[in-house]
């Protein structure tokens, strides 16, 4: 640090950060298609957080005498199977519930490591330039040719859970679902990290001429707090609305997975698993394919809905 | 124009050259594990050193790359463990299946989105291009899967008027390609839609759209003549760019509906261990990404003057 006193003029102070919250959700009332998609992400996060005190069936009983029921349809107990049964009998309304615990567990996980991956790749490259640039383009380009689900389908054949990798997880003390979901997340990342870091290069390109770069350089600030302090931060508005699109692609790229069965090992209810468990049932698993396919729709199509009511109003101020 | 060719196929042939060493790498890096996937969990280390010994590789790594890589280039793509035939015998009828399905859904996605995305970039704020946006919003938030179950629950189930399953069992059949297409259609048109409709609204609002309308054109010739070309530049090339997200989409869509194509080849090569079919996939699936983004960088420039004579 410089020693450089000065007796700075009087600033207004900034709003607190719980204010600053505030206004922003408030922004987000003048678009009611952002104001639905927000609504419908948040009933899936309400539900996941609260499944556990909903009086609804364990997720994983299996019941032999009711397999593929339709909706509604009466249980042994008393109870009703409100969205039916699947293959084992177990209760759809229950799996869709604790499933958006895994989707939004998952997704959100590998969204985060894919875009902590990403910003860092995208700012050095951004700020760095030259030799750093052209590297970290260049790797990220590799990994931007592959087809996304080609990569996964690679990664996950040759760093599955018998891989050096997965028993490496193994050893470090994780249990078999975790060993999984933490290989998926490893493979989402390498193919999402480099498209944020493209954005994110982007942004700092343009970020970097302005004046309190120079100054922050100018004090003498090391390069890294420019980066992580200065630019970053200011890169958030269309970060914010890119997270919310990207956080739809992963979650439909891991349902995806869940769906070619290179997902999370069962009985999980994962939205994905759930429909190629019953798709060899033909037209009597129609009810029980059905409902998952709504609930992965519901959740992206929210996520793509917040996603544009956040840039219509970022763009409105 | 030249000079910006021949550097894009420099980066293009670069780029292969480390993917191919990468893949190389992850799939026959470590050559003990690769004689165990060959040759099966149960056998022995004797047989499988043997193996190795014998299909040399016991040759410097640096040797060996280059051997593959010649080899992979003369059409030597090793044998399918899960069907002892040669790769590449097998993989070429399944990538013109691929080929089908993907031209079908190219051409038609491309006909669909450059429609939609005009008449909703033409009239900006108008309930049609309201209508057409949520529309495109909707249909991409649906993932392809989803929407393979959607449709086969109505055309297959419910209504019964197309087969849920697409191997061409009983020889080709368009009936049967019908669904697959759908699918992929409905999942992609949305985004380049949209782009195409951001890239007409932005000709639209520009000096020489503006003048031709003041000149007193008629408005169909204006948006035919005048605003069409410059608006699908855009739109055009990036649809060939993506040619690799429709290959992620397709590898889903050809598992759900049984369809023998390139994906699924991949798809049950990966889940059976079939390591000389998952290797040669990849290496076509990025081949043809890679040339896709030449074609579309190149092309790019060709059809934008302000780029080919800057």
């Amino acid at each position: 640090m410089t020693d450089v006193t000065t007796t700075a003029p009087a600033i207004p102070k900034r709003a607190s950060r719980l204010s600053r919250i505030a206004r922003a959700i408030g922004l987000l009332r003048e678009s009611p298609i952002g104001m639905f998609g927000a609504f419908i992400v948040l009933f899936w996060i309400i539900l996941a957080v609260v499944a556990d005190l909903l009086p609804i069936y364990d997720p994983l009983a299996q019941s032999a005498p009711d397999l593929l029921r339709p909706a509604l349809s009466p249980a042994p107990d008393g109870g009703t199977y409100w969205l039916g049964t699947d293959d084992k009998g177990r209760d759809i309304l229950s799996r869709l519930i604790y499933g958006s615990r895994l989707v939004l567990f998952w997704s959100s996980l590998a969204t985060v490591v894919a875009y902590i991956a990403g910003m860092l790749m995208g700012v050095v490259a951004g700020y760095k330039g030259g030799w750093w640039d052209e590297a970290l383009s260049f790797l990220g380009n590799i990994f931007l040719a592959f087809p996304q689900m080609v990569l996964y389908l690679v990664i996950l054949s040759q760093l599955g859970s018998e891989s050096p990798l997965g028993e490496m997880l193994a050893k470090a003390g994780f249990s078999t679902v975790w060993v999984k979901g933490l290989i998926i997340v490893i493979a989402i990342t390498f193919g999402t990290a480099p498209q944020v870091a493209r954005i994110v290069r982007g942004l700092v390109l343009d970020l970097k001429t302005r004046d309190y770069v120079a100054a922050a350089e100018v004090r003498g600030e090391s390069p890294f707090y420019i980066m992580i302090v200065e630019l970053l931060p200011n890169a958030r508005g269309p970060l914010i609305v890119d997270a919310c699109l990207r956080l739809g692609y992963v979650t439909i790229a891991i349902a995806a997975l869940g769906f070619l069965g290179l997902g999370l090992p069962p009985p999980d209810p994962d939205w994905g698993k759930m429909i190629s468990e019953v798709r060899g049932f033909g037209a009597m698993a129609a009810n029980a394919m059905l409902w998952p396919a709504m609930a992965i729709s519901s959740l992206v199509l929210g996520l793509n809905l917040l996603a544009d009511g956040l840039r219509e109003v970022s763009l409105r101020d | 124009m030249l000079v910006l060719a021949a550097r894009r196929f420099t980066a293009m042939i670069l780029i292969m050259v480390v993917i191919s060493v990468f893949l190389f790498l992850i799939f026959e890096g470590d050559k003990m594990a690769l004689a165990m996937r060959v040759l099966g969990q149960y056998s022995t280390v004797e047989g499988r050193l043997q193996w190795l010994e014998v299909n040399g590789y016991n040759k410097p790594l640096v040797a060996r790359y280059f051997s593959w890589l010649l080899g992979f280039i003369a059409g030597d793509w090793k044998i399918s463990a899960q069907f002892n035939r040669p790769v590449l015998e097998f993989l070429a009828p399944r990538l013109a299946n691929t080929a089908i399905l993907g031209g079908c859904v190219f051409v038609l996605t491309m006909i669909v989105s450059l429609i939609l995305g005009v008449l909703s970039g033409i009239a900006e704020g108008s309930l049609r291009d309201r209508t057409i946006t949520v529309a495109s919003v909707l249909t991409t938030s649906v993932p392809e899967f989803a929407s393979a179950t959607f449709l086969v629950a109505i055309f297959v189930f419910w209504l019964d008027w197309l087969p849920g399953s697409s191997s061409f069992s009983g020889g080709f059949s368009i009936r049967e390609l019908v669904l697959p297409v759908a699918v992929l259609v409905i999942y992609n048109f949305g985004y380049y839609t949209r782009m195409t409709r951001a890239s007409m609204a932005e000709v639209m609002t520009s000096q020489y759209v503006r003048t031709a309308v003041l000149k007193g054109l008629p408005f169909k010739r204006v948006v035919l003549r005048h605003a069409l070309r410059n608006a699908l530049i855009a739109p055009f090339t990036v649809m060939i760019l993506q040619l690799n997200y429709l290959l992620s989409g397709i590898i889903v869509t050809e598992v759900f509906f049984a369809y023998d194509g390139f994906g699924k080849a991949i798809y049950d090569a990966a889940q059976f261990g079939d390591i000389y079919v998952v290797e040669a996939g990849a290496m076509v699936a990025v081949f043809v990404a890679v040339i896709s983004q030449f074609i579309s960088d190149v092309g790019y420039t060709l059809l934008n003057p302000r780029i080919r004579f800057a």
